[in-house]
């Protein structure tokens, strides 16, 4: 099995926000926390571009490195996740993702941070499969049903691709070419471009 | 009366000490290490009984159905 991806296709997204909906929706997210959100560059000027936006699962995710409390891990999917007992709610993560994939909840009266959420490319968590406990940290486990992210699947005019990297940029590539234009992956390089982060031989090194 | 206080405060003391000797209930981070829960595979439930080649065609089956061009002709598996 090669590693899970997200594929954002700018020529195709018509920004209708059916996959924020649909992750909105199949993981029942509160209020004030996107795991998943569209991003219209030069917004009213003919030419616009939409780009369905969410955690990439990088290939050597800059969050898994910045964690204070090493609460990142990486499935033999490629799926970064990560464990919500552990997180402290500080937002490194934040600042070092450049998808802004991080999403933190505000908890109680004075705008307290929560624990962070984010896209778990629907794989759910380090919790048993299906459990009541998993669905309410990180929302429904999907992968495990045997299906791709809600997002993806729902996505109506097929913009946002999410499956193995090996099949869905064979969909893209034949797009490209039947189309002639729009190449440009937006965000693949940022987040696939590095090799995989192989766990670190050395003692006391980060991952 | 002096002498019963020193002897009352050395009776409690100990007890008091007691609270030191908690266990440290602050996790030991080891750097670049996932300090989590452990996870299991995708196949390893209920639904797949950890049969991984099923898991794999499933998937395989919804990474296709997003190929449109692909959908509405005839494969031949």
């Amino acid at each position: 099995m090669a590693r899970m991806k997200f594929l954002a296709d700018a020529e195709r997204c018509i920004e209708c926000n059916g996959c924020v909906t649909a992750c909105k929706q199949e993981h029942e997210i509160p209020w004030g926390v996107n795991r998943r959100r569209v991003v219209t560059l030069n917004d009213g000027v003919p030419g616009e571009k939409s780009i369905s936006v969410a955690c990439m699962h990088c290939s050597d995710a800059p969050c898994m490195a910045v964690c204070p409390v090493d609460c990142f891990y990486k499935t033999s999917e490629g799926v970064v996740l990560h464990d919500k007992d552990l997180c402290i709610g500080c937002g490194y993560c934040f600042y070092a993702c450049p998808f802004g994939a991080p999403q933190f909840p505000q908890d109680g009266a004075f705008g307290l941070r929560g624990k962070m959420d984010k896209c778990t490319f629907c794989a759910g968590g380090p919790e048993t499969d299906f459990s009541a406990a998993e669905f309410r940290k990180y929302g429904r486990n999907r992968l495990a049903e045997g299906k791709l992210p809600a997002c993806a699947e729902m996505c109506a005019t097929k913009a946002l691709l999410g499956g193995d990297a090996d099949v869905i940029s064979d969909i893209y590539r034949n797009r490209v070419l039947r189309r002639g234009k729009g190449s440009e992956v937006w965000g693949w390089g940022t987040a696939y471009g590095k090799p995989e982060r192989q766990p670190s031989a050395k003692p006391g090194a980060k991952s | 009366m002096r002498k019963g206080l020193v002897l009352a405060i050395a009776a409690v003391l100990p007890f008091a000490a007691a609270g030191c000797g908690e266990q440290q209930a602050v996790t030991v981070y080891k750097q670049g290490q996932y300090q989590g829960k452990p996870d299991k595979q995708p196949w390893d439930n209920d639904l797949f009984k950890g049969d991984k080649l099923a898991w794999e065609q499933a998937i395989k089956a919804r990474n296709d159905i997003q190929n449109e061009t692909a959908r509405g002709t005839p494969t031949a598996n």
